[in-house]
């Protein structure tokens, strides 16, 4: 079975393109049969990454299984279609998979009723279809091409109810930032094409063995990072994420939390080999992550939407990750994306039976009491909570002490001090969200609200289930089974510490139970901390300002440049060219009274004109002669 | 003695009137005449250096009567045309005659 | 089959069609469509059958046709197609076909329209299948005529007026064509100097050895006409207007293909016959297409017509192409030629899209849309088509151009290659934003009247659309057809190849 699904797992991402296919050109008529291809189709590439991934960990770690097929191919330039299937695959996989099928059943509840489920479901085969290309890269040519297509999946998603004017900005937004980050990728891929003439991973972890100019590497290491600053949202480029949850909650669910923004951690990991050898750019790189994890986390304290809660912190929790990649901690680092794929799209998806049960309400000062009427939804996201916060046992509090525990080990205090503090800040804002949502007085809202379906509360017990134990396989518990398959040489691997653990849990309990003092015995008024702090949280609630200063800064050097350049167009550009045509009509304008209709007038001219050129030769012959 | 000089300033002379007739004269009629005074200011200068360079050819004079042929069928059009004019625009002043103006 | 003439037979096909056409009386509409259809569908047929056929391990001149025409100027009636003309004829019979269709709704003065068309078609083919310079320049000449008296009978008047435009069209082509036949004049005589032998032949004089300094003038002559009907900025204030004033069918061919000559013309002619010359020249060329890129991607951000920002993105793309060709190596000059096609195939479903758009809604303004996608679907599927193809999405066409071209370029010129690798940015934020206002936003009722595509409107879209995606994801169908003709080129004038640490 392994022998046969490992060389041909290019099925994996086929499966799914193929139901995209077949939905956007025949089946779009019928949305169920459209629904139950797409779901069908994400079933297989599930049960073929199953096997997969035990292949791979019942084979001794390290195993690399690569296969490839010419793309593109000239002398001096060759881009393979390739699989590189070895852990770090297998366990992207397994995720991808994981939650794009309870995500894609889930949405059978979600959507109902929506005109548009066909199309929905071709764009979610198209997304999973291309998530998994680019999960399976041999090459970053083959990465770019599988990125900028999530990247067109998350436009259309994002944009799915593109009747608002906001998803459609969205949407637009999502798709420019990310392609800011792209243009310092594709530099990146540019100048490791000419340095080394290849993209393969492998290949160029080879070449780069003996590199050492680094006035070189550097740039192109941090040009490289600029593509996972895009597509990760990580500061400056985050302001596309709070706005992608414009579009259906399960997309947020599915892209905008687990997995398409987890592409640029992917990346970092799949690409260590470089930015390990360069330590200006993982200074960078833990630098950004560590203050994307802050200040993304300060941003949650303060929002009302629901979703918008989660997306800072999913924000918050990307910048964990790349914190821990930044100082070497790769196995911490793609355990927790593995985790928080988990658990962020638990969360999202219980968001998501909440807005439905509330009827498209957000706020969650509208909600309250929710636990009375919906329990399953409520028990479930207080799991993710609690794991998202790192208590123990659950699968956050793993993989968080790991990153902390790295922070520490390799020296960085500082980071280790601003882990500690979002972990703080994270169970604060969680239970927040929950205590004013779940518990507290009924609001008029939340009265007539139910528990949904089985269709879409058994994707929610099941990904609860994964987040109670998918931080054991990383624990002392399970000998550190993850960090055995999936490590670098240039990472670190520190000893595991009870210390550390205590003191996150502590921590973790700490926020949750100053949350629980402010906002569910309001022991402390949150309306007093606001009118004393104000200012920050007027600078809070709008998010730093971080937008305004964009939309500003847009408007004069885009548009306004745009504008500028236009009327240069016009009037330099084209006003030269007219005016050389101007010239011309008035030259003749001018000649033509020469033409006065006189035949004896014409005569003249004719008669100047012999004699000009008698004189003209005799003058010739005479100094010819002379 | 009369020489070929003398001819062709009689020639000249000649040529010259008739140009200043073409040029100056607003009577279509007498551009007409001046025209033909052009050419016969031509055929004299042929005739004549046929006579001083070459006696033994007649060229000059073949030539003249070329010219002549086709000044009498110039004449002809020439008239014909004047005369379709005169009735259209009951006049012969070439100052009239400035339809193809700008 | 050998000695079958398919190439004369592809390129007199729409020649027929529009002979038949013009003795058909001019009520009869449906008659004249089909033999339109017919006579292009049959050249897009055989180019087919010619891309399908042209023997890729040989590489070369294949299908050669040549028949002696005018024995003292050594001029030939000379076809033949390879790696660099095959693509480009086969993207001519793709729009050209899709033409037909996009213009199937028209019903002023059909019969003319249709026979100008069909000899539009031919000419802009011509001058690809040829390898013979005369017969390059007479088809080149055969291509002004129709294109004038379309603009000013069947175009629109927006911001300029429709004569403006087809005046403005045709004096930019025939600048550019004078310059060209200085060349080629000066190349005529220069090579029967040293030869002795009087020839039009494009191979036979590129194995002349002409002298350095005549190659940088004749190479400037030539990267003036040909750089201006690429619209190389400063020179491509005709491409904007003039789209916007051409018909549907015009605007399709003229930005897909006959463009395009100038970008083949600067390749087969200029690198080929003076490879010396061009390396003087490059880096002046190269500097222009930044301008290209950067500029018109910039003016492209604030513009209302959709023509417009089709018409001046076109100009942005052009300058990939530009820097493509000038970087003169391998892949970046394969990069360019499959950035022509992908341009051409995407520019000519834009304009087919906004032609239809426009026929119906008689305005083309960003502002006066929104919401398009709840009542056409299918003309917004069509859109979004083009507009990702345009923004160089992978899995379209253009990615494919548009990457080599960086890879290529990004060798010979470091900085320039990045200020242009940032037009990825404006191409997606003016695409994206043009898109949005047009398609998507709340549903607009004064628009409920406006039929989706259907029937023969359906054309343009599948077959173009299909050729964006079948280039896109199956590269290596045209890229090894093109790396073996540009291969044979590199090898015979001895470009640089790629490669080299920094």
């Amino acid at each position: 079975m392994f022998e046969f699904i490992l060389p041909n797992a290019w099925l994996i991402p086929l499966v799914p393109v193929l139901a995209f296919a077949l939905i956007g050109l025949f089946l779009h008529r019928w949305p169920k049969i459209s629904a139950a291809l797409s779901i069908f189709s994400i079933a297989i590439a599930f049960i073929l990454a199953l096997v997969i991934a035990g292949g791979v960990f019942s084979a001794p770690a390290g195993t690399v299984y690569e296969f490839s097929t010419r793309w593109l191919d000239m002398p001096g330039l060759q881009v393979d279609m390739g699989l590189l299937i070895d852990a770090l695959t297998a366990v992207m996989l397994l995720v991808v998979t994981t939650v794009a099928l309870l995500v894609q059943i889930y949405s059978l509840g979600y959507m109902k009723g929506d005109p548009g489920i066909a199309s929905y479901y071709a764009y979610q085969s198209l997304f999973a279809a291309s998530m998994l290309g680019l999960v399976i890269a041999n090459n970053l040519g083959q990465m770019f091409v599988f990125w900028e297509l999530v990247g067109i999946c998350s436009y259309l998603l994002i944009g799915f109810w593109f009747g608002k004017y906001s998803a459609r900005n969205a949407a637009i937004k999502a798709f420019i930032t990310n392609r800011v980050g792209d243009f310092g990728f594709l530099l990146a891929i540019l100048f490791l094409q000419i340095m080394f003439g290849t993209l393969n991973f492998g290949e160029l972890s080879d070449s780069m063995a003996g590199f050492t100019n680094m006035t070189i590497l550097i740039p192109v290491a941090i040009l490289l990072f600029c593509g996972p600053i895009g597509k990760s949202a990580q500061f400056p480029l985050h302001v596309w994420l709070p706005d992608a949850m414009e579009g259906p909650t399960p997309v947020s669910a599915l892209i905008h939390a687990a997995t398409m923004v987890a592409a640029g951690v992917y990346l970092v990991a799949r690409a260590f080999f470089i930015f390990s050898a360069v330590p200006q750019a993982m200074t960078v790189i833990a630098v950004i992550g560590g203050f994307t994890a802050l200040f993304a986390a300060t941003i949650a304290l303060t929002q009302n939407d629901i979703k918008r809660i989660l997306a800072y912190s999913t924000l918050s929790q990307l910048g964990y990750m790349m914190m821990a990649m930044g100082i070497g901690a790769m196995t911490a680092g793609m355990f927790h994306l593995m985790t928080h794929a988990f658990f962020k799209s638990l969360l999202f998806l219980g968001a998501g039976s909440v807005i439905v049960a509330m009827h498209e309400e957000q706020d969650i000062w509208k909600m309250g009491g929710l636990y009375k009427k919906m329990p399953i939804t409520t028990w479930t996201f207080i799991i993710g909570a609690l794991a998202l916060s790192g208590i123990p046992p659950l699968s956050g509090f793993w993989s968080k002490d790991e990153i902390l525990l790295g922070a520490l080990a390799s020296g960085h205090i500082g980071l280790y001090i601003i882990g500690a503090f979002v972990a703080f800040l994270t169970a604060l804002y969680m239970f927040r969200l929950i205590f004013v949502a779940f518990f507290g007085s009924n609001k008029a809202g939340a009265e007539k609200a139910q528990e949904n379906s089985a269709v879409m509360t058994v994707p929610l017990i099941i990904l609860a289930a994964i987040s109670v134990v998918a931080g054991l396989v990383n624990s002392p518990l399970m000998h550190n089974a993850f960090g055995h398959y999936i490590n670098s040489p240039a990472g670190i691997e520190p000893h595991p510490s009870l210390i550390i653990m205590i003191s996150s849990t502590v921590i973790a309990l700490a926020g949750i139970a100053m949350a629980w003092l402010i906002y569910q015995k309001q022991v402390i008024s949150a309306e007093d901390l606001k009118y004393r702090f104000e200012g920050i949280y007027k600078v809070l609630y709008h998010k730093y300002y971080i937008d305004e200063i964009y939309a500003w800064l847009g408007a004069r050097l885009v548009d306004g440049m745009a504008k500028v350049l236009y009327w240069f167009d016009i009037y330099v550009v084209n006003g030269f060219i007219n005016a050389i045509a101007y010239v011309t009509a008035i030259t003749g304008e001018v000649l033509k009274f020469t033409e006065d209709g006189q035949v004896q007038t014409y005569a003249l001219y004719m008669f100047a004109g012999i004699v000009l050129l008698l004189v003209s030769a005799l003058y010739a012959v005479y100094t010819v002669l002379i | 003695m009369i020489g070929l000089t003398h001819y062709l300033l009689l020639g000249t002379v000649v040529f010259c009137i008739g140009l200043f007739g073409v040029l100056s004269k607003r009577n279509a009629i007498a551009v007409l005449m001046s025209v033909e005074l052009m050419l016969n200011a031509v055929n004299i200068n042929f005739v004549a250096i046929n006579k001083f360079i070459t006696p033994n050819d007649v060229t000059g004079q073949l030539f003249s009567i070329f010219v002549i042929v086709v000044a009498a069928a110039e004449v002809a059009v020439g008239l014909a045309l004047i005369i379709s004019i005169y009735r259209h625009r009951k006049s012969v002043d070439l100052n009239d005659f400035n339809l193809l103006k700008w | 089959m050998n000695n079958f003439p398919i190439l004369s037979l592809i390129l007199l096909a729409p020649l027929i069609g529009a002979i038949i056409i013009m003795c058909l009386p001019k009520d009869n509409g449906k008659a004249i469509k089909y033999i339109a259809a017919i006579s292009t569908f049959l050249s897009l047929l055989l180019s087919l059958v010619v891309f399908i056929g042209y023997d890729r391990s040989l590489g070369g001149m294949q299908f050669v046709e040549k028949i002696p025409w005018i024995a003292d100027l050594g001029v030939n009636y000379a076809l033949g197609v390879d790696g660099i003309s095959l693509p480009l004829m086969l993207l001519t019979n793709l729009i050209g076909f899709s033409a037909v269709y996009a213009s199937w709704n028209n019903k002023e003065r059909i019969k003319e329209f249709f026979a100008l068309l069909l000899i539009l078609i031919t000419g802009v083919m011509g001058t690809f299948v040829t390898t013979d310079l005369f017969i390059f320049f007479l088809f080149y000449e055969v291509v002004v005529i129709p294109i004038y008296l379309m603009v000013i009978m069947w175009g629109s008047t927006k911001r300029v007026t429709k004569e403006y435009a087809g005046m403005k069209l045709t004096i930019y082509l025939l600048i550019g064509s004078a310059f060209l036949m200085v060349g080629l004049i000066s190349l005529f005589i220069k090579a029967k100097g040293i030869t002795g032998v009087p020839s039009m032949d494009m191979a036979f004089l590129a194995t002349i050895d002409f002298p350095v300094s005549f190659q940088v003038m004749v190479f400037a002559f030539m990267a003036f006409a040909f750089g201006t009907l690429l619209s190389m900025f400063p020179f491509h204030a005709w491409s904007p207007d003039g789209y916007a004033g051409a018909p549907t069918a015009v605007s399709m061919i003229h930005a897909g293909v006959l463009k395009k000559i100038g970008g083949y013309g600067l390749i087969r002619i200029g690198l080929f016959i003076l490879p010396a010359g061009a390396q003087i020249i490059a880096p002046i060329i190269a500097v222009l297409a930044i301008g290209n890129v950067v500029y018109a991607a910039y003016i492209c951000i604030s513009q209302k017509d959709l023509k417009y920002i089709v018409g001046y993105s076109s100009v942005s793309h052009m300058g990939y192409v530009l820097i493509g060709i000038a970087a003169l190596n391998l892949i970046s000059i394969n990069g360019a030629i499959i950035m022509m096609f992908a341009h051409g195939v995407m520019a000519a479903l834009f304009f087919a899209m906004i032609g239809n758009l426009y026929e119906k809604s008689h305005t083309r303004n960003v502002d006066d849309f929104g919401g398009l996608a709840h009542q056409m679907p299918r003309l917004s599927v069509g859109f979004m088509l083009a507009g990702l193809a345009s923004l160089g999405l992978p899995g379209m066409v253009n990615f494919i151009g548009e990457f080599t071209i960086f890879v290529g370029a990004f060798s010979t010129y470091k900085v320039l290659t990045i200020i242009g690798v940032s037009g990825i940015i404006f191409t997606a934020l003016y695409i994206l934003r043009a898109l949005g206002n047009v398609l998507f936003g709340p549903r607009r009722e004064e628009w409920d009247h406006l039929q989706d595509l259907k029937g023969p409107e359906m054309v343009p879209l599948i077959v173009l659309g299909a050729a964006i995606l079948i280039g896109g994801i199956f590269p290596f169908t045209l890229m090894d057809l093109i790396s073996s003709g540009v291969g044979d080129l590199i090898a015979q004038v001895g470009l640089v190849q790629i490669g080299g640490i920094l």
